[in-house]
């Protein structure tokens, strides 16, 4: 990596290349950056005094992209990840803000555990960390969680990780609690009794390889339920993750209902299908499961129509040893963060989604959820991601800065690498140095 | 987009589409399966001998890993062994022993440092076996001896050797499985083989709760009733049943199962005169099938037993055979570089 203290403070300028700035492309009109911001968008910025500048020639300068679902491994789970590795690989992935999952140990659920991630991020992160409390209290899915100290400290969104919460009534409280100041809650639908111990989307993949399935309906039964729970409790409800067709048409019917519902969608069930496990590759043994052909394309779509506002990484990195194993002893998740637009620009190569879409899924879809902007305008925070679309690279064990090295595409080339990271108008990645 | 070559094909056959493994029946052509029903029959007569040996294994070790127990599976495993001359060490792993992946790699790799040639594989958890040939121990040839609701090729391939000795071949035939299809890896095993050899309907026929998502798209039809599900069959394979499936609310009662999907000999009569019996075991008497059907004429239940140990011969003489093509080919191709 390039001495990443050499920009701050310094101002920079970027030529050249197309403006991303949250909301249209067109050619980039020049910027410049100073003390962490975007000080000048015009081509008065070719004219003033610059430390540095960069030609993005050929590139796209986005806003950094921001991941709602991300987990990082710390406090607790070193083996598989820590705050410098995780944010760095999302440094590597063109991300300059990541919500981090409240799965760890101890659990994210007050306001002290949110001060000790936020501090270890302050030191040794890469990117901006935004923690993400728990619901309830141990993510046990029993008792409420001090949602109200963890806003204190500096918490936007409020989940239970992969775990369920217990039953109808505690989703209520939580949901009615968290309402009490204003929070949104973020969930991955899942009703537990009817997943039981799937780990596979229930389906001809399941059948044919005897895999234990998780049927649809564990998704749209929970869906219906929260979004119910939702509209009668007022709160901002966030579905996480989903990854059925069903799910995406009982959003569109709640949204027009005037129910204050968001979601998002993790980038792998936009690529790959039940199809991927049908070599028993543990990979991807990701929760909730790749479900079908017509459930991506439905998926895609409801990102396209902006009825997904999000697209997440679902991050997960794993030490070897955790995907070692027969498929069904295997632990979920991809080591997802440092693909997601290389993938992304891909199923764009191919017509599956527009480019504009994609990186508003990226940037300004997530921001709205976090109650922020993400525009690229005067005076805002130079957060960016400058990525060549037609730059080839290939993940590898080498390549890859996260631990967890079970990326969902390994050893052949992706189409779309991030050049640039700024954080605050400082340079926390450049492909270059690598 | 694909991730990988999901073909098991890659896995289990040598470039030259020998058997190198026995993972699976996916991907597996007819020509390649009457090729082991052949080799099976050929290797029958050697169990009517006085000397029923052959020295096709001797000298390679041939371990039996059975992480879920099993008696007639297991001893007709080490019999077919012996009869090959194989050494044969027989292990009994418990399952709660070895479920974190890391010490059934590490199992593994100790019994492959005792420089074993086979291991005959049972596991709990579907796509173990495929596990061990791709991740654990890739020089080991790898015979699934059924894993869990996955695959037990094995088994499918002696039913298909029993049925082709009683109806003289596949061509025509109306074949129903009958029962748990959900749990029951080899009722997949058995309906890919069946759709392979070109049979004309395999049919199953058992409640809604039993059977498996999209079951049609394993290549059967679906039929509740078993009276009507009878007609026409010229095999009728039963299942075993599971006691503990009353438990997960799966059935009310084995007796309702009975009266609705035990093969009794008035439904045998809705069949074909000529219809076959058969039952990979073992046999719940009163619950799958009723006694007189399983001992009366038109069972063939006992003689899948010994066609188990031709079929087992078969395929591990095969896949022992594609290993050493393979060593030998790679070891032609080392000296062709160097030279």
């Amino acid at each position: 990596m390039s001495d990443m203290n050499s920009m701050a403070g310094g101002s920079l300028r970027i030529t050249g290349g197309t403006l991303f700035d949250g909301q249209s492309e067109r050619d980039n009109p020049g910027l410049l950056i100073a003390d962490g911001r975007l000080a000048i968008m015009g081509a008065s910025a070719l004219e003033a005094s610059a430390d540095r500048t960069l030609d993005a020639s050929g590139c796209v300068i986005a806003p950094g992209l921001v991941d709602l679902c991300c987990n990082l491994r710390e406090p607790g789970n070193g083996q598989k990840g820590n705050i410098a590795s995780e944010t760095l690989a999302a440094a590597h992935g063109g991300f300059t803000t990541v919500c981090a999952s409240p799965e760890t140990s101890p659990v994210n659920d007050s306001g002290a555990v949110t001060h000790l991630i936020r501090e270890a991020a302050a030191s040794r992160g890469v990117v901006r960390v935004l923690p993400v409390g728990a619901v309830t209290r141990g993510l046990k899915g029993e008792l409420l969680s001090d949602m109200a100290g963890l806003q204190k400290a500096g918490c936007k969104l409020l989940g239970n990780g992969s775990r369920t919460v217990g039953n109808a009534r505690i989703l209520r409280r939580c949901m009615a609690y968290a309402e009490t100041f204003g929070l949104t809650v973020m969930f991955s639908p899942e009703n537990q009794a009817l997943a039981a111990d799937g780990y596979a989307h229930d389906g001809q993949v399941t059948t044919r390889l005897g895999l234990l399935g998780i049927p649809e309906v564990a998704e749209t039964a929970a869906v219906a339920e929260m979004l119910l729970l939702a509209e009668e409790t007022g709160v901002k409800l966030h579905l996480s993750q989903l990854s059925c067709a069903r799910s995406v048409e009982m959003l569109e019917r709640a949204r027009k209902q005037g129910v204050p519902v968001t979601a998002d969608v993790a980038m792998h069930q936009l690529v790959f299908t039940e199809e991927a496990l049908a070599g028993f590759d543990s990979r991807f043994h990701v929760h909730p499961p790749l479900r079908s052909e017509a459930d991506r394309q439905a998926l895609l779509a409801g990102v396209e129509q902006g009825l997904i506002e999000a697209i997440v990484s679902q991050h997960q990195p794993h030490d070897s040893a955790a995907k070692q194993a027969p498929l069904p002893a295997t632990e979920p998740g991809l080591s997802s963060i440092e693909s997601v637009l290389s993938l992304g620009l891909e199923l764009v190569a191919r017509g599956e989604l527009s480019r504009v879409r994609l990186l508003q899924a990226l940037t300004t879809g997530p921001s709205a959820i976090l109650q922020e902007s993400g525009l690229l305008n005067e005076g805002a925070v130079a957060d960016l991601c400058v990525f060549d679309p037609e730059q080839a690279w290939q993940p590898s064990a080498k390549t890859l800065m996260s631990v967890g090295k079970h990326a969902p595409v390994l050893d052949r080339p992706l189409r779309g690498r991030v050049e640039h990271t700024l954080v605050q108008g400082r340079e926390v990645w450049s492909a270059s140095s690598l | 987009m694909t991730a990988n070559d999901h073909s098991p094909n890659h896995l289990q056959l040598t470039r030259g589409g020998q058997l190198r493994h026995f993972l699976t029946l996916d991907g597996l052509s007819r020509e390649l399966l009457t090729d082991i029903l052949d080799t099976a029959d050929s290797f029958i007569e050697v169990g009517t001998r006085s000397i029923k040996k052959v020295p096709l294994l001797r000298g390679r070790t041939v371990v039996n890993l059975f992480f879920e127990p099993s008696t007639r599976t297991r001893s007709t495993f080490e019999l077919a062994a012996k009869r090959l001359s194989a050494d044969v060490l027989n292990l009994d792993i418990s399952t709660s022993a070895t479920s974190k992946g890391e010490s059934l790699s590490d199992t593994l790799l100790n019994l492959e440092a005792m420089a074993s040639d086979m291991f005959v594989v049972r596991h709990s958890q579907s796509g173990a076996p495929h596990f061990i040939a791709e991740s654990v121990t890739p020089g080991v040839a790898i015979i699934n001896a059924g894993d869990g609701r996955h695959s037990h090729p094995t088994q499918a391939m002696l039913d298909m050797l029993t049925i082709r000795q009683n109806k003289g071949g596949f061509e025509g035939l109306k074949v129903a499985i009958v029962g748990d299809v959900l749990h029951s890896r080899v009722a997949r095993s058995q309906i890919r083989a069946l759709n392979e050899l070109g049979v004309e309907e395999v049919r199953v026929i058992a409640p809604g709760t039993l059977l498996p998502r999209d079951v049609e798209s394993l290549g059967c039809t679906v039929e509740y009733d078993m009276e009507r599900g009878m007609k026409d069959l010229d095999v009728v394979i039963m299942l075993r049943l599971q006691n503990e499936r009353m438990e997960g609310a799966l059935l009310p009662s084995e007796r309702e199962f009975f009266r609705l999907y035990g093969l009794t000999e008035d439904k045998l009569a809705l069949a074909k005169p000529d219809c076959i019996v058969m039952h990979p075991g073992p046999i719940n008497r009163g619950v799958e099938i009723e006694s007189s059907v399983a001992d009366g004429p038109q069972s063939v239940i006992l003689s899948q037993v010994t066609n188990g140990i031709a079929i087992r011969m078969a395929v591990m003489s095969m896949a022992m055979g594609g290993q050493m093509s393979e060593r030998q080919q790679a070891q032609a191709e080392n000296e062709g570089s160097r030279a």
